[in-house]
């Protein structure tokens, strides 16, 4: 969605400071675990071969997926991490029943009600994990649809401008209610 | 103990059933909206709130398998917007313009 990871390019035409990187073994660390997770789900039990065998793959496969990871050093570790994530999903959640809520609102009434626009919105998150996350998260919001990522501007597809609004202010409100959750846990 | 399967075998068909009617409004409106990207907007919401409720459905009715649906979850959260996204990006690259609603004229149906 943003075109190829700074790894990939020579000369990446990116247009802001690129964040420092962080040593290798944070990415391989933290990969191992999020596949080893995946892992003990699939088998679903504590069987000691199960679990030993998952940590061997789990090892392997962040060892042979290392150049690929940069995207993990965007996530910022810390013991508040769950809670974080926590006030994330439930202010995602929210706004993901209120966009159906939206939506079931829209296709039902006699007449399709839309004012359609397509507008910038700024963003602070400077790592592409958390431009991505942010731009998921728009695009799960009643009413918006992220469209393209450059650099720190969004292009987000609004179903419902209504005349008289202040595009500013009410651009700047798509992102900031996601960005203030987002920046605790994300560069 | 059998009364508890049957509570819980009831909240899965609840979810089951409000999961298969935001999928079917995402539907809707993907016929009754007027261009591509109103069309993504209607269905990406609906396709994931809908995805997640039937998946949740499934979990109260199999309890054990609830270690793979959440990873199924979690993929669909992440997936779906990404390629919504995508393809709104790619209508937007070959030229197709928003639909823009005719201000100062009657409403119409698009």
């Amino acid at each position: 969605m943003q075109g190829p990871l700074p790894d990939s390019s020579p000369a990446a035409p990116s247009t802001h400071a690129a964040l420092p990187r962080r040593h290798w073994s944070y990415r391989f660390l933290l990969a191992a675990a999020g596949v080893f997770v995946v892992w003990m789900l699939l088998a679903g039990s504590l069987n000691p071969q199960e679990m030993a065998v998952g940590a061997a793959v789990s090892l392997a496969v962040a060892a042979l997926s290392l150049r690929h990871l940069v995207l993990l050093d965007d996530l910022v570790l810390s013991p508040l991490l769950p809670l974080h994530l926590a006030r994330y999903f439930a202010t995602f959640f929210t706004a993901l029943i209120h966009a159906n809520l939206d939506v079931a609102r829209r296709v039902t009434a006699p007449r399709v009600r839309i004012d359609p626009a397509v507008v910038e919105v700024h963003t602070d998150l400077h790592s592409d994990l958390g431009k991505l996350w942010l731009a998921n998260s728009i695009t799960l919001t009643p009413g918006t649809l992220s469209v393209d990522v450059k650099d720190q501007t969004l292009l987000v597809h609004w179903i419902d401008v209504s005349p008289g609004t202040n595009l500013e202010v009410a651009t700047r409100e798509i992102a900031a209610r996601f960005e203030a959750r987002l920046k605790e846990f994300l560069r | 103990m059998s009364g508890v399967a049957d509570v819980f075998s009831f909240i899965g068909d609840l979810f089951l059933v409000v999961g298969g009617a935001f999928l079917f409004l995402g539907a809707l409106g993907l016929l009754r909206m007027p261009d591509v990207f109103n069309r993504i907007q209607a269905g990406t919401k609906a396709a994931t709130l809908g995805a997640l409720s039937l998946l949740v459905g499934v979990g109260f009715q199999h309890p054990e398998w609830a270690g793979k649906l959440a990873l199924i979850a979690l993929f669909v959260l992440i997936t779906t917007p990404v390629g919504s996204s995508a393809i709104a990006r790619a209508a937007l690259l070959t030229g197709l313009r928003p639909w823009r609603k005719a201000h100062g004229e009657a409403e119409e149906k698009p």
